[in-house]
Formats: structure tokens, C-alpha cells, sequence
């Protein structure tokens, strides 16, 4: 990690005498063409994003204008009270999958970032016969497709009487092999020396994992807690597949119920609601990618896969 | 530190000499099997087992009210010989859909990467973040918006745009035509790819010691495209495997798209039915689980090839 640290200051004073080429300081006259090229590209990429809080915002008679606008005129919170005062047809109220998937989200995070990070630190810092082994394992599991097995997925979890509990939301997620990996390469940037010293003061394993590595590895953490984030919260499919009772399903599985009876006689009603859905779904990720971001890329600097 | 001293004391006569050796292979290993407990019995129940039970299920008819039984090859040799939809649409859309959207997308992303890399921190960071952003919005919430956008009557964002500027004549029915379906698809999920791979090339690139530029600058290296096969590129091996593996895993993953623009699967006339939907289609649909099973395993190796072909390319031994 020094050696990182150290590197990163040559660069930037190497860079302080000209602001062209690769991680520049500042502003130079060849930067422009990447303007050019890169703001007419983010704006198209940012308006699908810019329409779902423009509709969220809309009244009725904009939503259903003619012809359509793309930016709300006046904004009203109209949708989000006829969301929340609304129930499905099974009698369930918003509140409730809302509730559903922040608990389901809250527990996944936490339980993801205590399972990957133990195992990282075993595979990264500790010494036994299979370590190289179980690595490459999991590096093959880095292209796991879980839409390819969803069937004897649900076989699995049959047999193991997980349907319509709420654990078949949060267990599945946990066995993410990207976090995994990502972890171990950031736990292998500390420094062995550390770990020796803890180690002859007389501390215990579990002690040099909770004292010393995870503080180190808040970054990679955060990383993780963002990808777990966003698997679990945006996840329909486990509502979808594996649970029955309306009230242990997530707010992303009745979002899609809204999509799917759009048409029809709802259709007016719907849009406004699925719009404001549809925020609610996507504003979590925005906020904590936001936060977490340069976390996030310090993390990355290590995921180079050889 | 009192694990090694108990390694060192003589072994005791009373007990069987296996036992010991197991005691002493548990104080110098177990913690590590302790750490790793967890998360491997997990891996296992939710990914080798499904795997492995995909493969032997791949081998039998199926179809979860009977026990399976085993019959061969024949899963196989129907999808190859007998599967005309297969064959026909869900085959060649994948291959079209893969090969744009993975190759294309990943080029995509190694181009912004390096884009960005040039940039000073701040708008780097905000131009990151805007282009990353697509890829954390669920299908789930996206469906709400492109069915808004693409919408079929004259109401609809792209047909009354295309309407004013007197390009189109009459509404186009996008989603449920089989002619637009698929490069809506396409474009949907380049959108949305700009994800970890690209954050990690991103990463990568600026990692890359300034001095290596310095030095090829000083050898007489000219132009853009030389700096970026024979450094940028080079130096940065690692990091493009990975995005390579997770562009190949998010175009597959992805392949579900077709089904929530269109509404229904089969999609209309097979035009956006890719393998994921085809797997969808036997195995909950009509419930055949072993032909379903079997489509997984060429899914999984289809995945496994395409990986193949990128570690020749980025690998460490190559």
C-alpha cells in the first residue's frame, strides 16, 4: 500500500509540469476534443434518468399530453401519496414491500460484506493447503451466469425448505464471487508485516481480522456493500420465484407488477405511479454510488484479473 | 504463536497416530477453513450444486411431478436437430445480440475509460459517475421508462419526435415489432453497460506509470494508437481481463431484456428471444426442466468459451 501511495505522488509531480496526457491536474487546450466528444454522449445517456424524475414529478394531464413533453411543467408529489396510499389486489399495502426490501437489503449488505471479507482474509492472508485452488475456483465462478441454473436453483432451495422464507431473499446473494475477489486483491495490498506484528503480541486470528484488516479495507468494503446493494435491492426475481405470500415480497417485484398492468383500463393511473416507483428504486443507488465513489475506485485499481 | 508451540510437543503414545495428524493439520490450517466456512458453504449450495445439478438434469426428462430419468444424450441431440425455434431465432439472436453488445460494449467502455483518464480529477469524476449511472438502474425500474419512450401509439416519446421532424409517417409499434425489438434491445443494454469493467479499465489507465509515456515519447513513439497497444493496453492486462470476464457475464445476464421491453415470451415472433428466455420458456412454461437444464449447460459454456477467447487475449501466460 505504500509502494501505491508513493507512486501516486511521483505521478502527480511528474504531472504538476504539463496538464496533458493521462491523469491530468488541471485544464489544458487538448482536453477540449473530450469535452466535445463526452458532453453531447452523457447528456443522451443521462436521459432516460432525467425522464424518470421528470415523470415521477408530473401531474396527469402532463403524463398524458399531447404531444408529449418531456420535462414537467408543474411538479407534483401527487404520485408518490397515490403510490403510498395504495394497496395491491392482494390487500397489501406499498408500505410493506417498501419496508421488505430495505430490511432484506439492510440484512444482505451487512451479512455480504461479514461472510466475503472473512473468507478474503483466509484467502489472502492465511496459510493452508487449498489456498491457491479454492482461488482459482472462485476466479472461474467470476463468470457465473445465476439466470443460466435459476431452475436447479429452485430445486436447491425447495429441498432446503427456503421457499417463503425470508432468508431466500438474502442467502443466495451472498455467494457473490466478484466481491470475493475484489476483496482478496485488497487485502493482498497489506502489508504482511503488519499481520506478523499483531500476531506477536499475541493476537488471535479473529482479532488481526476484526482489529486490523477490516479497518484497512474500508474501501474495498464500501465496494462491496454498493454491488450487494444493488443485487439485492434491485432484485424481483427471488420475489418472482420463490415466494408466494404477497407479504414477504419486495417493493422491486411490485414495481414490475405496475409495469406489467399498465395497459389497460389502469393505464392512466399507473404511469404517474410507476414513475414514482421507479425513483424510488433508482435514487438509493444514485446516493450511496455518489458517497462511496472514490472508495469505489481505489478498489478497482486492484481488480486487474492475471 | 500457541498453535506452533502445541505442533512441537511429542506426539502422545495414547492416542491413534491419524488422530494426531488430523489435530495437527486442524492447528495449523483450521482458522483458515474457519474464515472460509461461510461463504463456501454458501458457493456451494448456490452455485456449484445448481451447476452440477444443471449437468446431470441436462441428461434426463423432467418435468418436477415425476422423478427424472436418465435418457442420454437425447436433451441434446433434440436441441441440435429438432429445436427449430432454436435453431432458427433464439441461436442466431444471441450470436447477434453477444457479439454487439459484448465486443462492442467492452470496446465502448475501454474508449470512455480512456477518455476520462485524460481528464483532470473533477470532471473525470463527474463524467464517471453519469456514464456508471445507467448500469445501476434494475431492468426492473428501467421497463417503466423505456415502454414510455418506446410507447407504440402517436403518444409515445420516439414516435411523436420522429412524427414532428415528418421522418415516420404513422406510429411504429417499436416493442412489438419484430424489425425494431432487437436493436432496441441492443441499445438498452449498451446503455446500461458502462458498469464495474469500466470503472475498473478506468482505474487501470490511471494507474499506469506517467513515466512509461515519458520514455516511449523519448523512443520516438508518434502517434495515439501506438501509445495505446503498445502501453496503455499492455500495462493494463490485468484490469481488461476483468472487465473482459464481466462484460461477457453482463451481456448474458442482460439476455432476460427482450421479454420485459416486449411484455411476453416468446417475444413477438421470436425476434428478441434470446438462450436466457428460451431456458424461461421450457422450463416454467411448459415445465420440460432436463431440455431446459441442457439449454443451461450450452449457455454456461457459451460463457466459458467467450472467456477463453479473452485470457488468450489478456491472459498472463499469452
Amino acid at each position: 500500500m505504500s509502494k501505491y501511495a508513493v507512486s501516486k505522488r511521483r505521478s502527480h509531480r511528474f504531472n504538476k509540469m504539463h496538464n496533458a496526457g493521462m491523469n491530468p491536474r488541471g485544464f489544458h487546450v487538448s482536453q477540449i476534443k473530450f469535452y466535445v466528444l463526452l458532453l453531447p454522449l452523457s447528456a443522451l445517456m443521462l436521459l432516460p434518468i432525467i425522464f424518470i424524475f421528470s415523470s415521477a414529478f408530473k401531474p396527469l394531464d402532463e403524463l398524458f399530453a399531447y404531444p408529449p413533453r418531456f420535462f414537467v411543467i408543474n411538479p407534483t408529489l401527487k404520485n408518490f401519496t397515490d403510490l403510498f396510499s395504495r394497496m395491491s389486489s392482494s390487500g397489501v399495502p406499498v408500505s410493506r414491500y417498501l419496508f421488505n426490501s430495505v430490511l432484506i437489503t439492510l440484512a444482505t449488505v451487512a451479512a455480504s460484506i461479514m461472510v466475503s471479507s472473512m473468507a478474503a482474509y483466509a484467502l489472502s492472508k492465511k496459510r493452508f493447503g487449498l489456498k491457491r485452488t479454492l482461488f482459482a475456483i472462485n476466479n472461474v465462478a467470476l463468470m457465473f451466469v445465476p439466470i443460466a441454473v435459476t431452475i436447479p436453483r429452485f430445486l436447491v432451495i425447495e429441498r432446503l425448505n427456503l421457499l417463503d422464507t425470508f432468508w431466500v431473499h438474502v442467502l443466495p446473494v451472498l455467494a457473490l464471487p466478484v466481491g470475493l475477489f475484489l476483496l482478496k486483491q485488497f487485502i493482498d495490498g497489506v502489508p504482511d508485516e503488519v499481520i506478523e506484528a499483531a500476531r506477536i503480541d499475541g493476537a488471535a486470528d479473529w482479532q488481526i481480522y476484526w482489529r486490523i484488516i477490516l479497518p484497512l479495507i474500508r474501501p474495498a468494503l464500501a465496494t462491496i456493500a454498493i454491488l450487494t446493494f444493488q443485487a439485492a435491492w434491485n432484485n424481483a426475481d427471488t420475489s418472482a420465484l420463490y415466494i408466494n405470500h404477497e407479504n414477504l415480497r419486495t417493493f422491486a417485484f411490485y414495481l414490475t407488477t405496475l409495469t406489467t398492468t399498465t395497459t389497460g383500463a389502469n393505464a392512466v393511473a399507473g404511469q404517474g405511479i410507476a414513475a414514482a416507483a421507479a425513483l424510488i428504486m433508482f435514487l438509493p443507488n444514485l446516493i450511496i454510488f455518489i458517497f462511496l465513489q472514490s472508495q469505489v475506485m481505489s478498489t478497482m485499481t486492484h481488480s486487474g484479473l492475471r | 504463536m500457541q498453535n506452533e508451540t502445541l505442533l512441537t510437543l511429542p506426539a502422545s503414545t495414547t492416542r491413534p497416530r491419524s488422530r494426531n495428524i488430523f489435530r495437527a493439520w486442524l492447528n495449523k490450517e483450521g482458522s483458515a477453513y474457519a474464515f472460509l466456512s461461510l461463504y463456501g458453504l454458501l458457493f456451494i449450495i448456490f452455485i456449484v450444486v445448481p451447476v452440477l445439478a444443471a449437468v446431470l438434469l441436462s441428461f434426463t426428462f423432467f418435468d418436477t411431478i415425476q422423478p427424472p430419468q436418465f435418457i442420454g444424450l437425447r436433451n441434446y441431440i433434440t436441441l441440435v436437430t429438432q429445436d427449430d425455434t432454436f435453431m432458427r431465432y433464439v441461436l442466431p439472436n444471441t450470436i447477434q445480440f453477444a457479439v454487439i453488445v459484448g465486443p462492442g460494449g467492452y470496446a465502448l467502455a475501454f474508449f470512455l475509460a480512456w477518455v476520462l483518464a485524460q481528464l483532470p480529477k473533477f470532471p473525470r469524476t463527474i463524467f464517471a459517475l453519469i456514464l456508471y449511472s445507467p448500469s445501476m438502474t434494475a431492468g426492473v425500474a428501467m421497463a417503466v421508462v423505456w415502454k414510455t419512450l418506446f410507447s407504440g401509439d402517436q403518444s409515445g416519446y420516439l414516435n411523436s419526435f420522429l412524427l414532428s421532424l415528418r421522418l415516420i409517417q404513422e406510429p411504429i409499434q417499436w416493442l412489438q415489432s419484430p424489425h425494431h425489438l432487437m436493436p432496441i434491445m441492443i441499445v438498452v443494454t449498451l446503455w446500461s453497460s458502462m458498469g464495474i469493467g469500466f470503472l475498473a479499465m478506468l482505474a487501470g489507465i490511471l494507474e499506469i506509470n506517467p513515466e512509461l509515456y515519458e520514455a516511449a515519447a523519448l523512443d520516438g513513439m508518434k502517434s495515439r494508437w501506438q501509445e495505446i497497444f503498445f502501453i496503455t493496453i499492455p500495462s493494463m492486462k490485468p484490469q481488461m481481463l476483468f472487465g473482459a470476464v464481466m462484460a461477457i457475464v453482463g451481456t448474458f445476464q442482460a439476455g432476460a431484456i427482450g421479454v420485459t421491453l416486449s411484455g411476453s415470451n416468446p417475444t413477438p415472433r421470436y425476434a428478441g428471444q434470446l438462450i436466457v428466455n428460451h431456458i424461461e420458456d421450457y422450463g416454467f412454461l411448459r415445465y420440460e426442466m432436463g431440455y431446459a437444464a441442457a439449454v443451461s449447460v450450452v449457455l454456461l459454456l457459451m460463457v466459458l468459451f467467450f472467456t477463453r477467447v479473452s485470457n488468450r487475449l489478456f491472459g498472463s501466460e499469452a
